[in-house]
């Protein structure tokens, strides 16, 4: 298989001068002014004794463009099982139990087997820094940590009837304020194509910045599919199934019209009650750059989709 | 002490609860500065600190100042209901200032989408207001509250005379379930805070239509409400 470098584009050839400029006045004034920052309530968004991920190789497949800071990534989240605003999950994800976790692999393989959190922190960890572009048209870069979903694959051998792969995640109500409104049809679950799965870029990742994951980011252990919208990257999961049949995915349950099972980065296709032409890169006042089709990751992933209606299947 | 402040919370809608012009100036300036506190803690962290608005603060101030102009709004609304109740006739000296912080929270919101979200595209505005509905629903209501806040001073009131000025602003009675689905049809899927709101609404709403009903099977003459 061809793995062609990842087309970067830097952020200076998309970012205006001028936004790009202001920010940093907004930064410095910032520091200038402690007194504001004294009587402001500060967003909690430190790390949970972050225990170090260790041996963490660099990969090929990681954007140069400038990651996020470790508090915009903890401290901005979108995780409706702790509530739907984008500071609930920083704050209630706490209560997230972790430890024991294992994650079961069944379905149509040959080897079903489950898979603790310890097995997976030993696999050959690579950091992973990918941009992140949610459906709401807001983008980050995230130094995540992981390994290949097709590591797990070649473990459990899918027969030829593994079509789709299904990702359920955690559900535990007695930890999770958010579930008790039927906000989602839980457990959350998502699904990819078997080979959008296999594909190189897609990751299970168990580290953020070289530690293990926050909670509040899917800890112990989420899928990452860099050229979709992050929704399709499930969060604590617990098991893999791969299947025959095209999973029902939570938020196509909850909005087919809004939320495709394939929903790849896409500017050409609005999402019903916003355009998806552009998107603001955090942490930004204003909308600063265009979106790129699969974001930006078109080289490696484009042939997954050839010949294929993507205004149909989005 | 004023009467107003004694214990007793249910009273005759009569003349009671009078407070004198200088106490009411007082109240006046009092609520005007509390009423922009919301905006200055937005303004303050933005410039000083905007790290406290988190990494998206264009999101949270129009999520902030939309929240702030509903709470007006509802604020407005629950003033005839509480001088009826309460018989604080005072209370409507309020209403006008209240109505108009409604309408600059709304001015700071919209703002904030056309500059931020939109920067000054305004042919993508016009596209947005057709397509999207919360946007047309939004829209909507801020060009039925124009006149409203436009019609405020004394002079307008005399110019229209009461009865055409009263009908005009009866408009906020479409005006707020407008904001209410607004909000409602915003959300992506959780729709607990504009319930909240939409029962809030259904209660105010709900009050008047009672207080009309309830006067035309007793008497003939058309009630005010």
């Amino acid at each position: 298989m061809l793995i062609r470098r990842p087309g970067d584009i830097r952020p200076s050839e998309i970012t205006a001068r001028g936004v790009y400029l202001r920010r940093r006045e907004f930064m410095k004034a910032s520091g200038a002014l402690a007194l504001g920052a004294a009587v402001m309530v500060s967003r909690s968004a430190e790390a949970q004794n972050g225990q170090k991920l260790t041996g963490v190789a660099k990969s090929s497949y990681s954007t140069n463009e400038k990651p996020n800071s470790f508090k915009d990534i903890s401290g901005y989240n979108n995780y409706y099982e702790f509530g739907t605003d984008k500071d609930d999950p920083v704050e209630y994800a706490k209560r997230l139990k972790v430890r024991p976790w294992t994650v079961a692999v069944e379905g149509e393989v040959r080897k079903p087997r489950s898979f603790s959190v310890e097995e997976l922190l030993k696999f050959p960890l690579e950091e992973r820094i990918y941009r992140l572009r949610c459906v709401e048209a807001w983008s980050m870069v995230i130094p995540w940590v992981g390994f290949e979903f097709n590591r797990i694959a070649k473990l459990v051998e899918p027969t030829g009837n593994a079509k789709f792969v299904e990702f359920v995640t955690a559900y535990q109500p007695e930890n999770m304020p958010g579930v008790r409104l039927p906000v989602l049809d839980w457990p959350y679950v998502e699904g990819l194509r078997i080979d959008e799965a296999l594909h190189p870029l897609t990751i299970l990742a168990v580290g953020l910045y070289d530690e293990v994951l926050p909670n509040q980011n899917g800890a112990p252990v989420r899928l990452v599919v860099p050229w979709k919208y992050g929704f399709k990257s499930g969060k604590s999961i617990v098991k893999i199934r791969f299947v025959e049949k095209q999973p029902r995915t939570a938020w196509e349950k909850a909005a087919p019209q809004e939320y495709g099972f394939y929903s790849n980065v896409n500017p050409n296709v609005d999402h019903p009650r916003w355009s998806q032409k552009r998107e603001k890169r955090l942490p930004a006042f204003f909308a600063n750059r265009e979106t790129v089709l699969f974001n930006g990751y078109g080289d490696q992933v484009a042939r997954l989709y050839a010949g294929m209606d993507l205004r149909k299947y989005y | 002490m004023p009467a107003w402040t004694s214990g007793n919370i249910i009273r005759p809608a009569s003349a009671r609860g009078r407070l004198s012009e200088r106490a009411i100036a007082a109240l006046k300036a009092a609520l005007f500065v509390a009423a922009l506190l919301p905006l200055a803690r937005l303004a303050v962290a933005a410039f000083f600190n905007p790290e406290w608005l988190g990494p998206n603060p264009a999101e949270f101030i129009t999520r902030a100042t939309g929240d702030w102009a509903l709470r007006f709004l509802m604020i407005t609304l629950a003033i005839t209901p509480l001088r009826r109740i309460s018989g604080w006739n005072a209370l409507l000296r309020f209403r006008r200032m209240l109505g108009l912080f409604c309408f600059f929270y709304v001015l700071v919101h919209v703002s904030s989408y056309v500059s931020f979200d939109q920067v000054f595209d305004v042919g993508e505005i016009v596209k947005d207001i057709g397509k999207r509905p919360f946007i047309t629903v939004g829209f909507t209501s801020l060009v039925l509250l124009t006149p409203l806040a436009a019609t405020s001073t004394n002079a307008m009131i005399r110019r229209l005379g009461a009865r055409r000025w009263q009908s005009l602003h009866r408009l906020v009675y479409l005006i707020a379930p407008l904001a209410v689905l607004h909000f409602w049809w915003m959300v992506k899927r959780d729709i607990t805070q504009p319930a909240i709101y939409a029962l809030i609404l259904a209660v105010l709403l709900g009050y008047r239509l009672r207080i009309r009903v309830l006067s035309s099977r007793t008497r003939p003459a058309p009630a005010r409400a």
